[in-house]
C-alpha cells in the first residue's frame, strides 16, 4: 500500500510515495539516491544505517518510513560543509578509523550523536555514578558505539578518532 | 514482508477501536522488534497503528509520590531522566544494560514490555515453535538451549523475556495503565507477562486491542539504593544469560526487607519472591545472601546447554546483595 510522505534530508525538503513497508534506510538510499547510510544487517544488529533523526542517532533499517513523515535527516553526508568535512569526518581520516570504510558513514553519525548525548549528560552502562557528570574515557567510548561493528576491527583508530572530538 | 495498512492513531481511544475492529491490526511503537519480526516473517500484520505520536512522551510525578512514566517514552530519555537517575537507579542501569544506543533512542517504554523473545527458533520461521505456531512442537527442546529457560519452562515452551527494563520494573512493583475495549484498567508489570504453559503463544494477559498508555513506579525509598547487573556473553549490546535487579533495606546488620528479580532465567521477569521471604530478619550476610539465592533456585530444571545458569543466577545474586548490604 502506498503512503505519500516528506522527509527533509541534508536539509532538502523531499516529497515521495512509498510502500508502506519502505523503511526509512531504503527511502533514503532507493528513492532519494543519499547512500551514505549502508544496509549492513537489516535487522539493527551492525549499526550501518544509523544517521541522525530529528537529532537523535537511530538505526534506519528498523524504521517504517510512513511512520517517519515529516523527519528532518542528517546523513553523514550531510554534515560535510560543502568541501570541507565534518571534524568527527576530519578525525577518522586523521586515525585511520577505518579500513574498506562500509560501518564509517554509520559510525560518524554515531559518533556525532553520542556526544551530544554525553553533553546532554545521559550516563551508560559503564558509567558508575549515575548522576555525576559523563567523562567520555576510553571504556565510556566503546559502550556508547557498541551498536556500531566494524568488522575491518578498526575499533582502536574509530576510539581514537572520536576522543580527539570530545571537549 | 506482506503488505500492510498504515493508520496514525490520533488519541488512545481511536487507536484501541481501529485494533479492535481488525484482527489482523497491531499497534506500532518505536518498531524495533516488530519491524523486525516482521522482516523475519515472525509477525505478518495486515494493519499497523501507530501509537508512538500519542501524548504519552513524559515522565512525571504523581501526586501522591511515585512516577508516570508515558508508554511512548523512548528508553534512551527514561535511563536518563533525572527523577529516574536519583530515586530508581535500577531502572536506567536496565535501561542502559540493553539494546545499543541507536535502538534505545527508537524504542519506546510499552514496546520494550511487550517485545517478544528472541529464541532463535521462534525468529527462524523454517523450524517448529509453540510461540510462533501453535501446536507445531518446540524445537529448542533437544537443540541449541544455552539462552533458554530455568525456571517456570513448560513442555510447549522454554523461551525467556528479552527485556532487562521490565526485570526492573518487575522489582519496583511497577503497574501498567491500559486502554482497553472496555475501558482502563491496571495491572502490575509482575502479572502483566505469562508463564508459557500450554499457551505459550501468549506472552502477556493483555487482548489484542489492549494499549498500555503508562507504567506507574510506587514511592520506595530503598529503591534509591537499587542496581540491576546483567551476565552476558560479550561485554556489551547481547542478551541476558542471567540478570539481577536487587533493592536492600538493612538495619543493624538485619534485612528487613529485600527485593529481587531475575531475568534471563523465564518466559517472564522473575520475582524471587522465595528469596525475599528467607531474608526477611535474616543477617545481612553472605551465607545468608547465598542460602535465599538457593531457595529461589532449588526447583530451577536446567537445560542441555545451561545448566552453567544455577551457579551464575546463584553467584551474581550473591555478590549483587554483598554490594547493596
Amino acid at each position: 500500500m502506498e503512503a505519500e510522505i516528506a522527509l527533509t534530508v541534508d536539509g532538502t525538503r523531499r516529497s515521495l510515495s512509498v510502500d508502506t513497508r519502505t523503511t526509512v534506510l531504503d527511502a533514503l538510499r532507493e528513492h532519494l539516491g543519499a547512500t551514505s547510510p549502508k544496509k549492513g544487517c537489516d535487522h539493527g544488529q551492525c549499526g550501518a544505517c544509523t544517521v541522525l533523526v530529528d537529532g537523535r542517532r537511530v538505526t534506519t533499517c528498523l524504521s517504517l518510513a510512513v511512520a517517519h513523515d515529516g523527519a528532518e535527516i542528517t546523513t553523514a553526508e550531510g554534515m560535510a560543509d560543502g568541501r570541507e568535512l565534518h571534524p568527527m569526518q576530519r578525525s577518522f581520516l586523521d586515525h585511520d578509523g577505518f579500513q574498506c570504510g562500509y560501518c564509517t558513514p554509520g559510525q560518524v553519525c554515531s559518533a556525532v550523536g553520542m556526544l551530544a548525548e554525553a553533553e546532554a549528560g545521559w550516563p551508560s552502562a559503564v558509567t558508575d555514578d549515575l548522576t555525576a557528570p559523563v567523562e567520555l574515557d576510553e571504556a565510556e567510548i566503546r559502550e556508547r558505539m557498541s551498536g556500531n561493528l566494524c568488522r575491518c576491527g578498526a575499533y582502536s583508530n574509530i576510539v581514537a578518532a572520536i576522543r580527539e572530538n570530545v571537549r | 514482508m506482506i503488505p500492510f495498512d498504515y493508520r496514525r492513531a490520533t488519541d488512545a481511544e481511536a487507536a484501541v477501536d481501529l485494533v479492535h475492529g481488525h484482527p489482523g491490526a497491531t499497534f506500532l511503537g518505536g518498531g524495533t522488534n516488530l519491524v523486525d519480526r516482521m522482516k523475519l516473517g515472525v509477525s505478518e500484520p495486515e494493519m499497523l497503528v501507530d501509537v508512538s505520536r500519542l501524548p504519552y512522551d513524559t515522565v512525571e510525578p504523581l501526586p501522591g509520590g511515585g512516577v508516570r512514566i508515558g508508554s511512548a517514552v523512548p528508553n534512551s530519555d527514561l535511563a536518563a531522566h533525572p527523577l529516574i537517575r536519583e530515586q530508581y537507579p535500577v531502572l536506567s542501569q536496565a535501561l542502559l544494560a540493553g539494546a545499543s544506543g541507536q535502538l534505545r533512542n527508537l524504542a519506546t517504554t510499552g514496546g520494550n514490555l511487550l517485545q517478544r523473545t528472541r529464541c532463535v527458533y521462534f525468529q527462524d520461521v523454517t523450524t517448529p515453535c509453540n510461540k510462533r505456531e501453535p501446536g507445531s512442537g518446540c524445537s529448542a527442546r533437544g537443540g541449541y538451549t544455552r539462552q533458554h529457560a530455568i525456571l517456570g519452562a513448560s513442555q510447549a515452551c522454554v523461551a525467556t523475556h528479552p527485556s532487562d527494563m521490565a526485570v526492573a520494573l518487575a522489582m519496583l512493583d511497577a503497574t501498567v495503565q491500559v486502554q482497553g475495549p472496555d475501558g482502563s484498567r491496571k495491572i502490575p508489570v509482575a502479572e502483566l507477562h505469562r508463564l508459557p504453559g500450554d499457551e505459550p503463544e501468549r506472552d502477556t494477559v493483555l487482548g489484542q486491542a489492549d494499549l498500555i498508555t503508562a507504567v506507574d513506579l510506587p514511592e520506595l525509598a530503598m529503591a534509591t539504593r537499587s542496581t540491576y547487573r546483567k551476565v552476558r556473553d560479550r561485554a556489551s549490546y547481547a542478551f541476558a544469560l542471567v540478570s539481577v535487579a536487587a533493592a536492600l533495606d538493612v538495619a543493624d546488620g538485619t534485612v528487613r526487607q529485600a527485593r529481587i528479580a531475575f531475568g534471563g532465567l523465564a518466559h517472564k521477569p522473575w520475582r524471587a519472591a522465595r528469596a525475599e521471604e528467607t531474608l526477611r530478619g535474616a543477617p545481612a550476610t553472605e551465607e545468608a545472601f547465598r542460602a535465599a539465592a538457593e531457595a529461589e533456585l532449588a526447583e530451577a530444571t536446567p537445560l542441555a546447554d545451561n545448566a552453567f545458569k544455577v551457579p551464575m543466577s546463584r553467584n551474581t545474586l550473591v555478590s549483587v546483595l554483598r554490594d547493596l548490604a
